[in-house]
């Protein structure tokens, strides 16, 4: 974004703030800092009070947190850990950020170089549009008509990749496993990584592409020589934003997925489990103390998303002039 | 652009002198693609894959291999490459175009079998769920109040923080404000209903309320307004505050009556678009407003329903009755969604920024 206070402007303005002598300045400038002051409250609140509860249900439970494969903390001793969750968030994560980042990248230079004019702004248009379709309907879409569809190209897999381990489906069963979530949450992050992606690539210099036109480069070479060196930073924080909503999705996950507590390397059988859809599919089943041990595993998610949005605003501050962190 | 230079109309396969390629014609990419998706259909009737998945996939395979061999032989290596990444993007395209147009089919077409005036008007109060009848009027009654108060809490914090970010904010707390803002807009939905749970029903020991879930839908809703109004407040071109400023209006009465109102185009549509991405949160609904049948006007005491977990409990039931209601109340979600989208960026044209320039 341009920047339109001059530092000397901008200085003296936040003298005259400080000196502020009529009320109303004064009063105005005190809300607006408190606003500023509650975000920053809340946030320290989120973290405190997570942690809290977590201590409370980790201090009583009997196994290790980290390396459990069981979810019982109503059993007498209590018994839960985050292993299979733990896995089967970043495993379906990955597949998806394996499918979507490419398709990204491809739809979002599609939009921005290779589409006709015509075709190009009201594709933009319904990209934007698909970023907010609720991840319910995801997820309602992704059982009732993407399970059945993937079931031959499961025992497709299985049938000629099964000697790779991950593609043997050992266990029989509709398609309601991790891979299938996996793609789901492939679809459901593409508009935002396009979106972010996208604008980025028009901020491409054109002198850059023009210059290499005229040296008789091909379109792809303008692509690979101008506008992907440009835009590296960018698709990374995209990517990475993106990789952040695959990690805290919960509904099209739930209602996807059949769970088990079974860690299994095998993505094609159905079960495991993602932290979010463990929290919204233990809930109602959960006494006090199993709120506990739930909110307990909110937390790691939300330590981990933290760490990966963190790292996604870190590049763009990095090259804040190619940011799309508007979006 | 690009293209414009690459798609001069060029003769066909003939070289015209030392310095011409030969070129493939202007409809050859047109004619690969078609053969291969008659090939791909081809190949997947004969082997018997049930899966229209493979079909496509096979297709594409074969659209992105022909260009490549038939470039090669006809324009040389250079130009293979280059129609080679053009037929990946295209295929990335096409890839991406199925599954959302499927989406949105699928939920208008289903959607509507159910969807009419006693749909929409009648709760769920009395009818077993597996059977047909009811109504979504509950849980949009819900939806509605959630909203509007999770709107209510989140919009003036937002706007004032935005403010303060751009209009006084300097040193290190305006820092610490906006990489918090940046960090608070990647809390996944479901841990900002674990801290109101842990906060509001754990600690201090109320019920399941729409106000619960309205403070939790407002943490996500917060960062997401921030954002867009400080991008708005930054376009306000600084001769405006100056000229006020100069003129003695006190500095509260300038972003009153000057900064805001220049930017308030773009800011109705921040605040429009995070109203629609909260809308169809389901997560912190699940855990705070727990949903019910009956239709409750209160959202502060007793469990309300809202749209998306009407969806979810629904699709839960799994009868084919419950999953007919299930697709017309993602419809109406759908609706809902999309309509405050169309406004919002009606509002952001009509009252585009005035930049100065």
């Amino acid at each position: 974004m341009v920047t339109t206070t001059p530092p000397a402007i901008e200085k003296n303005r936040s003298r005259r703030a400080k000196n502020a002598s009529r009320p109303g300045d004064r009063i105005f400038s005190g809300l607006s800092k408190g606003s500023g002051i509650t975000l920053l409250v809340i946030m320290a609140a989120i973290a405190a009070f997570l942690t809290y509860r977590t201590v409370l249900a980790v201090s009583k439970d009997s196994t290790n947190f980290f390396t459990t494969f069981e979810w019982n903390p109503a059993g007498d001793p209590p018994v839960f850990g985050i292993a299979v969750l733990a896995f089967g968030t970043i495993v379906s994560s990955v597949i998806a950020m394996v499918i979507a980042v490419p398709v990204a990248i491809g739809i979002a230079l599609f939009i921005s170089h290779y589409a006709p004019r015509k075709l190009a702004k009201p594709l933009a248009y319904v990209v934007d549009l698909l970023a907010a379709v609720p991840s319910i309907i995801y997820g309602l879409w992704g059982a009732i008509f993407l399970v059945p569809y993937l079931d031959g190209l499961n025992q497709w897999l299985d049938q000629y990749l099964g000697w790779t381990y991950i593609f043997d489906k050992s266990a029989d069963g509709v398609a309601r496993n991790l891979f299938t979530v996996g793609i789901l949450l492939a679809i459901m992050i593409l508009p935002i990584i396009t979106n972010v992606t996208r604008e980025v690539f028009l901020q491409a210099p054109k002198m850059h592409e023009e210059a290499a036109l005229a040296l008789g480069a091909t379109r792809w070479e303008v692509v690979r020589m101008a506008v992907l060196p440009f835009g590296r930073s960018g698709i990374i924080s995209a990517s990475m934003l993106g990789l952040g909503r695959a990690l805290g999705e919960t509904m099209a996950v739930a209602v996807v997925l059949s769970p088990s507590f079974v860690l299994s390397g095998h993505l094609l059988d159905p079960g495991g489990g993602t932290f979010a859809q463990n929290i919204a599919a233990k809930f109602n089943e959960a006494d006090d103390y199993g709120r506990d041990a739930l909110i307990a595993s909110g937390l790691v998610l939300f330590v981990i998303t933290l760490l990966v949005n963190g790292a996604a605003r870190w590049i763009i501050a990095r090259r804040k002039e190619y940011s799309g962190a508007n979006a | 652009m690009s293209h414009a230079v690459q798609d001069r109309p060029v003769a066909f396969a003939k070289p015209r002198g030392p310095l011409a390629h030969a070129r493939l014609p202007r409809w050859a990419p047109a004619a690969v693609a078609a053969g291969s998706v008659a090939a791909g259909t081809g190949i997947g009737l004969a082997a018997g894959w049930h899966s229209k998945v493979q079909w496509g996939m096979l297709s594409a395979l074969l659209f992105v291999l022909a260009t490549y061999v038939v470039t090669t032989k006809v324009e040389g290596a250079r130009q293979a490459k280059d129609r080679i990444a053009t037929s990946l993007v295209w295929v990335c395209f096409v890839l991406a175009v199925v599954p959302l147009l499927s989406l949105a089919w699928v939920t208008v077409s289903k959607g509507l079998e159910v969807l009419d005036g006693y749909f929409l008007t009648h709760s769920m109060n009395g009818v077993l769920e597996v059977e047909a009848g009811g109504g979504v009027y509950h849980a949009l009654l819900g939806t509605i109040e959630q909203v509007a108060i999770a709107t209510l809490i989140a919009a003036p914090i937002g706007l004032l923080t935005a403010v303060y970010l751009v209009e006084y904010g300097t040193g290190k707390l305006a820092k610490a404000v906006t990489f918090f803002v940046d960090v608070m807009t990647g809390i996944p939905s479901i841990v900002a209903g674990l801290f109101v749970l842990s906060t509001w029903t754990l600690m201090l020991g109320f019920g399941p309320s729409g106000f619960a879930g309205a403070m939790a839908l407002a943490i996500l809703m917060m960062p997401v307004v921030v954002r867009s109004t400080e991008e708005m407040l930054k376009l306000v071109p600084n001769e405006l505050r100056e000229a006020s400023l100069a003129l003695g209006v006190p500095k509260w009465r300038t972003i009153l009556k000057v900064v805001l109102p220049t930017a308030i185009g773009g800011i109705t549509t921040g605040v429009m678009l995070a109203i629609a991405r909260i809308t169809g949160e389901t997560a912190p609904i699940l855990l705070l407003v727990f949903g019910t049948k009956l239709i409750n006007p209160n959202p502060f005491e007793g469990a309300q329903s809202s749209l998306p977990l009407y969806v979810y409990e629904q699709y839960a039931v799994g009868t084919d009755a419950a999953v007919a209601r299930a697709w017309a109340a993602a419809l109406v979600l759908i609706a809902f969604v999309m309509i405050l989208n169309l406004v919002a960026r009606g509002i952001a044209r009509w009252k585009a920024p005035k930049t100065g320039r």
